[in-house]
Parts: C-alpha cells; structure tokens; sequence
C-alpha cells in the first residue's frame, strides 16, 4: 500500500488581536502538533465534538489555512501551504452546508466548469464530456446543468457538491460532515454513494462528522481528536468497541442507543478547558473519571495499545 | 466600565489625528501660493508676511502639517482675517448656539422617531402604521431648508405664532421662554428628516427583532404582550437603534448649517458659510476640526451607551 | 420580468416610478420646449404671480422666466445627483469588496480611513473641499460623491465579508480561482443587488445634498442654477413673492418622494427575505380560522384533535400539519418523531399559538387542556396558560434566550408573570431551579448572560424556565438537536428524572430513534404533516408496521455494527404545498399500489389511549396490527 497523505507535526495557532497594552499574547492553539499517514484508497474518519479542532485541521488539508508549523505530503509531494490552487488537484472539499458552497448566482454548469477550466485549462467539448460522465457516476441528471443551486434540495445540492469536488479529478477528498445537514432517509444515499465512487475512482476520504454511528458505517480507520489533539486511533470495528481512551469510551457511551436504558455518563461539567488558558498535562483530566496526579502535570503521548489502535492516556481502559 | 471609557478615549487619538490629516490635505489642495489663497481678498503684503510666518507656509508639507497641529493642540487656531479675531474664541461661541438647535433637534428625532418605529411595528399594515410609514416618507423627502421656509410663511408670516427668525428677541428678549419660542421652529424643521431616517430603522429593528427565537420564547412563557413589545423587544432593537441615533447626530450638525442660515440662528454652520464665501480659510479649517472632534467625542458617548445596553460587547 | 412584475405590484413605487418618469421626460425633451431663454434677465417683469400672460410659473427676482428655469434647473439638478450617485457608487463598492474579501491587515486599514471620513458629519466634509475648490457645480458634484463613498463602502464590505466567509468562496479557491476573478465573478453578483438597493435608496439623498450645497451659494454659480440655487435666491424674497420658493420646492421635494418611493419598491423586491414574507412580525398568538367543525374531545390531560395548520403565503397554501390527533396523560413522555418538513414542530407550536402568523393559520381541530379548547380562549386566558400550565423547550438555547437579559432576571420573569410575589422571593425560586437542574455554582450563575455559559448549561436554563411554574405539560422542540453528544447524554437524563420525580407530561419533538428509544412511553411518527404510525416506543420499533417507518429505522445507522452499506430510502419527502393524492409515502413506497395513490388513507388501529394497541396509516401494513 502507498501512502496517500502525510502529515508531520502539523499545527494551527490562531494569533490574538493585539492590545495596545499589556504583554503579547500566545493565541488560540486550534490544532496541536498532529502527525498522521493515510493510506491510498482508505477512508479516514475523524470525530470530535465542536471546538476540537476538526475543520481547522480540514482547511488547512486544502491549503485554505496556512499551517502554522508542519509540513503537508500528498502522495509524496508538498504542495505550498496555503495556495489553494496548487492543491486543487490533488485534494478536494465537500462542504458541509451544501447549498451555502454553491454560488447562488451561477448556474449548476458554470460550477462544475470553473475547476475543469482553471485547474486543467480545458477546452468547451473537454469539459462538456467530462461533465456528462460525472454527472453519470453521481445518478444527477444532466438537466439539472442549467438550473440554480436554490432549485436544489439537500440531499441533490450536495450531491453536486461532490460532483464539482470529482470534476477536479483529485487523489483525495475531504467530507466535513457531509451528511449532517440532511435528513436520515437522504444520508443513506449520499453516504453509498460515497462509497461507490471511492471504489470507483480509487479515492482516498478523509471523513469529519461528529456522528459516531455514521462514521464507523464508513471508515477504515478513525482518530479521535479533544481539543486540537488526537486521543485515540484505531480500526473502526475496534475503537468503539473497545476504546482505550476514557474519552472515547464517554463519546460512546453517550450516543444514544436504541434498547439501552438512560444513564447519565458523567456527571462533571462538560466543558471545554478555556483555549486562552490551557491547562497542563492532559485537557481531558478535568472530566475524567481515571485522572490522577500525572494527568495534570504531563500531557500523555500517542503510544500503541493493542494491533493497529493508538490513544494517548496515562491510564488507558 | 472605566477602563472601557478609557480605552475608547485612547483609541480616539488616532481618528482624531486621522481628522486634522485630512482636512489638512484637502486644504492643501488649494492652487497657488498658499499664503495668498487663504487669505483671499485679505491678501495684503503684511497679512501674507505674518501668515507665512505663523504657519511656517515656505516650509514643506509635513512640516507645516505639523505646526499646524502643534499651534491647535495649544488652542491657537489662528486668527480670522474677516471677523479680525481669534478662531477659536469665534467657534466657541458659535458652537453654543449651535448645540441648543442641535442638541435639541437631536432629542426631539430619538424620542419621536424610537416612539414612532415601535408603534408602526407594533400595528405592522394597521392604521397607524400606515399613517406613520407616509409622514415619514413626506419628512425624508423635504428639504429641511425648504421646510423651515414653508414654515416661517405658515407659522410666522400668516398666523403669526412664532417669530421669523433669530435666537433671542432683540428688544425684551434674552430670556428661556424667549429662546423656546424661536426654538420651536428651527429645531422641528431640522428634525424632521432625522426623525423620519429613525422611525424607519426603529421600525425595521423592531419588526426583525419580533421575529427572533426568544421573542417566542418570551411569550411561550406567558409574558404580557405590552412587555413583549416594550421589554424585550425595544430592549433588543435599541442594539442597533442606538448607533444610528450616533449617525444622526452628524445629520442633525449637518442639516443645522441649512436651518441657521433660513432662521439667521447664530451658530457655527452659518460662520463656517461665511467663511468659505469670503475664502477665510483658518476660519474653515478650525470649525471643521473643532465641530468633527466634538462629534468624534459624542460617539464615543454613543459607544458607551451602547456597551451599557449589550453585554456582548467586551468591555 | 420577475423584478419588475414585483416592483410595480407595490403601489407605491409604481405611483413613484409613474411621477419620476414624467418628470424625466419633461426635462430630456426641454431643449426641444418652446421656453424662454432661462437666463434673460428683464427687470420691468420682476415677481410676476403664477398663471400670468406668457409666464405661467411666473417670474423671479430678475424677472426670469420660472417655468424655463424651473425645468432646466431640474435638468441639472438631476443630472448632477445621479453623477455624483454613480461615483459613490462605483467606487465606494470597489473599495467595499476588496476591503471584505481580503479581510486582515487590508480591511483593518481601508476601515480606519472609512472610519475617518465618517467621523465628519458629513457636510463639514464637502464644505471644506467646496472651501478648497472653490464653489461651483462640479465641485460640489465632487463633495457629494466623496462624502457618500464611505458609506457604500462600508455598507458593501459588511455584505462582502458575510460572503467572503462562505464555502461556496472556499469552493472557487479550490477550483483555482485567482482573487481578481473571485471578487468579480463570484463576489460581485452577490452584492450587486445590495448596490442597487443602497444606491436607488441613497440617489435621493445625493440630489437633496447638492441641491443643499447650492442653495447656500456654494453649488451652481449665476447665472446658471439648479433647484438648490433657485431656492438661494429666492430666499430673499421669502415673505413678498412666496411663489419664487415655493416652485423649486415643490419640484425638489417631487423628485426626492418619487425616487424614495421607487427605491423602497426596489428594496422590496430584490431583498429575498421580504420576497418570502418574512419580514412582516408574528402576532402574538396564531391565527386560527377553523373551517369545519370543532371535533369532540376526551378525558386526556392534553388532547389535540385533528389539528390542521397552514402557511399562506401568497397564494400557496403549505398544508404543514393535516390533521394531527394525539394526547397524553400525566407523568406519560410521548415522543413525536420525524424528518424536516414533516409538520413535527409545527405541530408542537400550535398547541399554544406560537406558529408565526402571518403566515401560520389554525385551520382545523381542536386542542384541549383538562377540558378546555386552547385554541377558541381569550387571549389573556392563553396568556395565562403559557408558562404556567403548558411550558416549551426550544432548540437552541442560544437563539431562544434573550441575549441581552441576565438568565436569572428571565427565570424571576417568568415566575412572576404569573405568580405575584417579591423579586426576592421569585430569585430564591429560581435558585432553586437553577440548583434543580444540577448547574454547578447556582448562585454565581444567576447574574450570567446567556452568551456567557455553554450550551449544554444553556439547555439547562431552558429547562429550568420551563419548570418555573410547575407546568402540567412541558413540550420540547428537539431540546438536544444543538448539543454535542456527551452534553446530550446528560441533559436527556435530566429530563427523564424530573419526569418521573414530578409527575410531567412530555412531548419530545425529535428525529432521532435513539433518544425516543431512551426516554418515551409511547412514539408517533409524521410524515408529510400527517401521523402515520403511533404505538408503544418499544412495539413500533420492534415491529414497525407502517413501511416508512421501517424503512426509516433501517436508514439510521447504529453504532457497534462496523463498516456496511447503509439502507436508503430513494426520493425524497413531499413538499407540503402539493401533496399527491393518498398516501403521501406512496411514490416512494416500494409496497405501494394503485389503491394507496387514491383516496385518502385512514389511520387505523385502536383510538391513541392509555395501553392501547397501536394505530397506522396503510393499507398494506409490514405488520397486522390487533
């Protein structure tokens, strides 16, 4: 197997305004140093709840946000962080909101000809033909080419969404909570559909959702991340199932599931630690239930716990 | 709440600077010799000597930029060549004036048109509604200086209720109910239009607001509907009232300039016509300066007012 | 087509376009007039009233024709206010965009320049260039233009920046878009329709403000004159001939009420949110306007029957609920599930009239607490209901609580909206709640704003102002739908114990099976405003006998099962404004026939009761039901 990504030591410090008085702050650290290999033709899955830092680590991926230290490897070569353009062939975005990321005032085949033109420079029969076999490979009628995205419902906005992301012929694709916005009977579509056109195209996703359910039914492999760092990762069988990390066994535990009784996981506060005043040692020590004296002096590395699962704990389940 | 205050007087340094630069730019933007240009008709060889000394006007640009704002920082705005006395001691007592007009007119448009938003949304296609949305598109559409004529015809010249113009009756006069009396009429015409521009916004906050979340949430709890309206809703829609009440404040001292000149109210927009027809420039850029930094510090007032109302905003 | 259908539907900007047109053909053909020459000066004839021989306007102070000046005076007074429109338009805009769309060090020094200029009220502006240029018309086409240019740019760049933070910018990056093509081929048709509206709404004002420049002496110069000058000069001679003002008054004022008039119309119809009607303000109850009879009702503590309610808007008509039958009984949870659009919230808001209206309407049915119809009371009977009998919990505690108030001021309102009691007692009682919902440090929380706290202890506000009067029913509208799992977990718990500990009736609005599987008793399931199944939770999810329903637990993934291919269900849900005949699920059915595309299909089974079998919507059910 190849490897379809590499990320070394990758991280994003948000600066603070400064103030005319007072010392110079550190900033907002989003992602702590994260290091990462994706195989080709794998689907990651990367879960968290919000404020972990998962679309910032999915920006900066595209080049839209420029990492502040680390380097991007995609297939053995480093594109210039943060020039989207030079990404643009080789990783591409499916957003969230699928009618947001569509210019409201372009017709459906003016956005799927900007990447083809601009990227590949084609000419009008090129990209015409290219177009009429992804709208095939993503079921959408060719019809649809001279409509507005506001004619659109979720489930077909976003499957244009993933048509324009194909149109660029990219080695990898990253899905920010690609189904989150829709409903649970059109979810299903998109996500088989995603899931054919991977095997298809011999693609590599990276998967964001905060919807553990959704996210096992897709990945390989998942990473758990908790306030900008990565927690635990393993195979997507195993990791629920047999969680190392206290963390990842709350996230399990609270999804709610059909013929288990209600119980309430924890009973500290759920928040976050303040991301202006990080605490030392490990971020999830203020929740958990196993957090002892080293929890709150050393933050724990990534270690290997079991075949191919990785979590960073001091005193892992 | 002191250290908020503090921090916008601060920041206020850089836009007033920011003030004095442009004018003075603009001002350098006179053809010709400077010295003759400003003084205009006033231009005899002794006045230009003593202008160019005083101003440093053989000097480059920056330099005299900053001899200029190193003579107002010490109050010495320079002396007028037309009225023959200092600038400033000619704006401060023109700026009274204005301000009773001003000032005037400024709470008369917050007061009627906040009241006039609410009661148009209140009764959103009603009657009064209606009545209100067409008075206040015939005030925005007048002319204040048409209006305030309109009136002196009506009011002054036909029924004879109110006197034709001034501040103060020149025989007898001098006392409040003499100022009020010439008062009325200036401070309505130049209301009208800022009393129009507010009752619009209040109206379209109020009606936005109403449709907010915790408007429903507010009533799904029972509350009576006149504090629906009044508590909740005004409460929230004065977050974006307020900051237009700051911007009319500069419409009020910008129409005021038209008003003074139809009511011959002495204030500071008159003088400052004065001036530039008789090309006495010292006399223009010190009001301009003058009058822009007091509704500089008036908006940092506005700004505080509105950091009391939203706790959002950090203070 | 569309815009200018919309446009003339408004009455008023129809009349305004109407006045604005005639005054614009009057003054392009006014070369063409027989007029006297504008600028003739003839002494003998000065001051001449209106309607005399051979001036019907009359004549001015130098007895100059008023009709020929009055319209070439327009001429240039239009002219001129447009021009200066245009500028400030074009490139205030420019400046607005690039500002936006670069966002950082480029906007935060553009916006300290715009801040500048704005800082002058803004004739102190345009008289001090009019000062440094001199008077003169051109000049102060140039003070006009100057002086409105900060606010086109600072009106464009707050739109800009909105835009600049959308994925479909992120998209064109993406796709290999340089910046000067993203600003002009994906920015500017967006706020095109902004600078527009700004524009048609700011012409007005420009007119007004040069018209203001050369009344004062400063604009036009003689013996050329615009309206403003005209008035100048007649000022004068205000008392003896009051008509030589009163002309150019009228006209200026015209002109300015007809373009404000026409500039509001095209407000109205390029602004999308005005298009849908939204921004006319809900009525504090909905409207209901029930056609047929008024069903009967039963012994239930909260029972709504054949509740219909519709949103008109314009002459569509959404049928969002039709005809929802349900009840619960004291200490029941009754979880009412569903997909977007299927009527479930529409439902749960008609039970008090907190349906926006317009355009919500009450159409049909009847809803009863202990007896009495909600729907037919006094308002001030509701009034009294809401809160204190019959609470909600909404979805999003940070847009449902107000952001200005401090939480425990909303918890003491609340309390003693209906309750007359002391402000410190109604703050001991909300204490207590606040305790009651397990938040930790109760008292300090008390003087929190809303922004200031997470959102799970949000939720947990909520949920106390809901308990704030011991209601006998609460209804929550997807309460944890906003909420991160492991926050979700918690408050579900909370809820589940205050049920049980006091006795509450619940009705659970959600589209998640997991949380109906945890905390209700009996579940329906809606369906394109309809119920098409109800029972039991455990029995419906067990055994769903309606073929949406199955279909549907089958789509929603579970957790612990690994990687597989996911059930879908092909098509999508109904739009409610066109319903097909029968049974709404049919076109997506694979079980269906002819039979379900005709005629309506009752919900069958026993009546929805304490203990009761099961009820559903099919004529081919997956399960026969007793």
């Amino acid at each position: 197997m190849t490897l379809a990504l590499k990320l070394t030591d990758l991280s994003k410090t948000f600066p603070l305004p400064k103030t005319l008085f007072g010392p110079e702050k550190p900033g907002v650290r989003a992602v702590r140093p994260l290091s990462l290999d994706v195989q080709q033709g794998e689907t990651l899955g990367i879960v968290g709840e919000s404020g972990c830092g998962k679309s910032t680590l999915a920006r900066m991926l595209v080049g839209l946000l420029e990492p502040t230290t680390g380097t991007i490897e995609i297939e053995g070569k480093a594109p210039d962080t943060g020039n989207p353009a030079e990404f643009g062939k080789l990783i591409q975005y499916v957003f969230q909101d699928p009618i947001s990321s569509l210019n409201p005032r372009k017709t459906i085949r003016q956005i799927m000809e900007s990447p083809l033109k601009r990227l590949y420079g084609m000419g009008r029969r090129d990209r015409a033909q290219r177009i009429a076999d992804i709208f095939d490979s993503v079921n959408l009628r060719e019809e649809f080419l001279d409509r507005y995205p506001h004619e659109f419902s979720g489930g077909q906005a976003q499957r244009i969404g993933i048509a324009r992301a194909l149109a660029a012929a990219p080695r990898i694709i990253i899905l920010d909570e690609p189904v989150s916005a829709l409903d649970v009977s059109v979810q299903a579509q998109v996500l088989n559909l995603l899931a054919r056109l991977r095997a298809e195209f011999n693609l590599t996703y990276l998967f964001i959702s905060h919807d553990l359910a959704v996210v096992e039914a897709v990945s390989d492999r998942i990473v758990v991340l908790y306030f900008g760092a990565v927690v635990e990762v393993g195979k997507a069988e195993e990791i629920f199932a047999n969680p190392k990390h206290p963390y990842t066994h709350l996230l399990a535990s609270s999804a709610p599931v059909v013929g288990r009784p209600l119980t309430a996981p924890e009973q500290k506060g759920t928040e976050l630690p303040d991301p202006l005043n990080p605490p030392p040692g490990c971020a999830f020590a203020g929740r958990c239930p196993r957090a002892s004296d080293i929890c709150h002096r050393q933050d724990p590395p990534l270690e290997r716990m079991g075949d191919d699962q990785f979590a960073a704990c001091h005193h892992p389940l | 709440m002191g250290s908020y205050i503090l921090k916008r007087l601060v920041s206020a340094i850089p836009v007033l600077l920011g003030i004095t630069v442009i004018v003075f730019l603009i001002m350098a933007m006179i053809p010709g010799d400077p010295a003759t240009a400003i003084l205009g008709s006033y231009a005899t060889p002794d006045n230009v000597e003593k202008l160019n000394r005083d101003l440093g006007l053989d000097k480059p640009l920056v330099a005299r930029y900053f001899i200029w704002l190193g003579n107002m920082v010490t109050g010495d705005f320079g002396r007028s060549f037309s009225l023959n006395r200092p600038v400033l001691d000619e704006i401060v007592e023109r700026f009274q004036a204005t301000l009773v007009l001003a000032g005037t007119a400024w709470v008369l448009c917050a007061v009627l048109g906040i009241l006039a938003g609410v009661v148009s949304a209140a009764r959103q296609y009603g009657f009064a509604d209606k009545a209100i949305t067409f008075t206040v598109l015939v005030g925005i559409s007048i002319p204040s200086f048409f209006l305030g004529m309109m009136m002196i015809l009506l009011f002054a010249v036909n029924l004879r209720w109110l006197p034709v113009s001034g501040m103060y009756a020149i025989y007898g006069g001098g006392d409040l109910p003499d100022l009020l009396r010439h008062l009325i009429m200036p401070a309505l015409a130049l209301a009208a239009v800022a009393t129009g521009v507010v009752a619009r916004l209040s109206r379209s906050a109020m009606l936005e607001v109403l449709r907010q979340d915790y408007i429903r949430t507010a009533r799904a709890k029972g509350v009576r509907e006149s504090r629906v309206i009044m508590g909740h809703a005004l409460r929230a829609a004065m977050v974006s009232i307020i900051p237009v009440l700051g911007i009319q404040a500069g419409f009020v001292l910008s129409g005021s300039v038209f008003i003074e000149i139809v009511f011959q109210w002495p204030g500071v927009g008159r003088m400052l016509v004065d001036a530039i027809l008789k090309r006495d420039i010292l006399l223009v850029q010190g009001g301009v300066v003058f009058v822009a930094a007091c509704y500089v510090l008036f908006n940092i007032a506005v700004d505080v007012a509105q950091s009391l109302l939203d706790p959002r905003i950090k203070t | 087509m569309n815009f200018l259908a919309l446009l003339f539907r408004n009455r008023l900007a129809a009349m305004g376009a109407v006045v604005l047109s005639l005054i614009l053909a009057l003054v392009l053909i006014t070369p063409l007039l027989p007029l006297v020459d504008p600028d003739v000066i003839d002494t003998g004839n000065r001051f001449k009233r209106p309607f005399t021989e051979g001036a019907l306007l009359g004549t001015d102070h130098l007895g100059r024709d008023l009709l020929s000046r009055l319209l070439w005076g327009t001429r240039l007074s239009l002219a001129v206010g447009f021009a200066a429109a245009v500028i400030a338009a074009v490139i205030g805009s420019a400046v607005g965009i690039v500002a936006g769309y670069f966002g950082g060090r480029v906007d935060n020094v553009i916006m300290r320049v715009i801040d500048m200029l704005m800082a002058f009220p803004y004739i102190l502006l345009a008289l001090a260039i009019v000062a440094a240029l001199g008077p003169g018309l051109i000049n102060a086409l140039i003070a006009v233009a100057a002086v409105n240019i900060p606010f086109f740019a600072r009106n464009i760049r707050g739109i800009a920046v909105g835009l600049a933070g959308r994925e479909f910018i992120d998209a064109a990056r993406l796709a290999g878009m340089g910046h000067m093509r993203i600003m002009l081929t994906e920015l500017l048709p967006n706020v095109l329709p902004v600078i527009i509206i700004a524009m048609s709404t700011t012409v007005g004002w420009m007119i007004l403000e040069t018209a203001g420049l050369s009344f004062l002496g400063l604009g036009s110069q003689p013996p050329q004159a615009d309206l403003g000058s005209m008035l100048g000069e007649a000022r004068a001679a205000l008392i003896t001939a009051p008509h030589t003002s009163i002309v150019p008054g009228v006209m200026i004022f015209l002109i300015v009420m007809s373009i404000n008039l026409l500039g509001d119309g095209v407000r109205d119809a390029l602004d999308p949110r005005l298009k849908s009607g939204a921004l006319s303000r809900p009525m504090a109850r909905t409207k209901v306007d029930r056609k047929g009879p008024i069903p009967a009702g039963s012994d239930a503590l909260m029972d709504i029957r054949e509740l219909e309610t519709q949103f008109h808007v314009k002459k569509r008509v959404y049928k969002a609920v039709g005809g929802v039958t349900l009840s619960v009984r004291p200490g029941e949870c009754l979880g009412v599930i569903g997909e977007s659009g299927s009527g479930k919230s529409v439902t749960a808001l008609s039970v008090m009239g907190l349906v926006a209206s317009p355009p919500g309407v009450v159409t049909g049915g009847a809803v009863r607490l202990n007896g009495e119809d909600l729907l037919d009371m006094p308002f001030e009977k509701l009034r009294q209901a809401r809160g204190d009998k019959v609470a909600y919990i909404f979805q999003d505690p940070l847009s449902t609580l107000h952001p200005l108030y401090k939480v425990g001021d909303q918890l003491v309102e609340a309390i003693r909206s209906h309750h007359n009691v002391s402000n410190r007692e109604a703050r001991k009682k909300a204490l207590s709640l606040l305790k009651d919902v397990r938040i930790p440090n109760a008292e300090s929380r008390l003087d929190n704003y809303p922004h200031e706290m997470s959102g799970g202890m949000r939720q947990r506000v909520s949920i106390a102002m809901s308990l704030a009067n011991d209601p006998e029913v609460i209804i929550a509208d997807e309460p944890t739908t906003a909420l991160d799992v492991t926050v979700q977990a918690q408050i579900l718990a909370l809820l589940d114990d205050l049920r049980r500990s006091r006795g509450l009736a619940i009705i659970f609005i959600t589209h998640d099976f997991g949380v109906v599987a945890q905390l209700c008793d009996r579940v329906a399931v809606m369906y394109a405003g309809r119920i098409v199944e109800e029972g039991p939770t455990q029995e419906v999810l067990d055994a769903p006998a309606h073929p949406y329903t199955k279909r549907l637990i089958a789509c929603v993934p579970e957790l612990g099962q690994g990687r597989r291919e996911l059930a879908a269900i092909p098509g999508l849900p109904p739009v409610v404004d066109n319903l097909p005949e029968g049974c709404a699920f049919a076109p997506r059915c694979d079980k269906a026939r002819d039979e379900c595309r005709m005629g309506d299909v009752a919900l069958r089974g026993g009546a929805p009761r304490a203990g009761a079998p099961r009820a559903v919507r099919c004529l081919f059910p997956e399960e026969e039901i007793a």
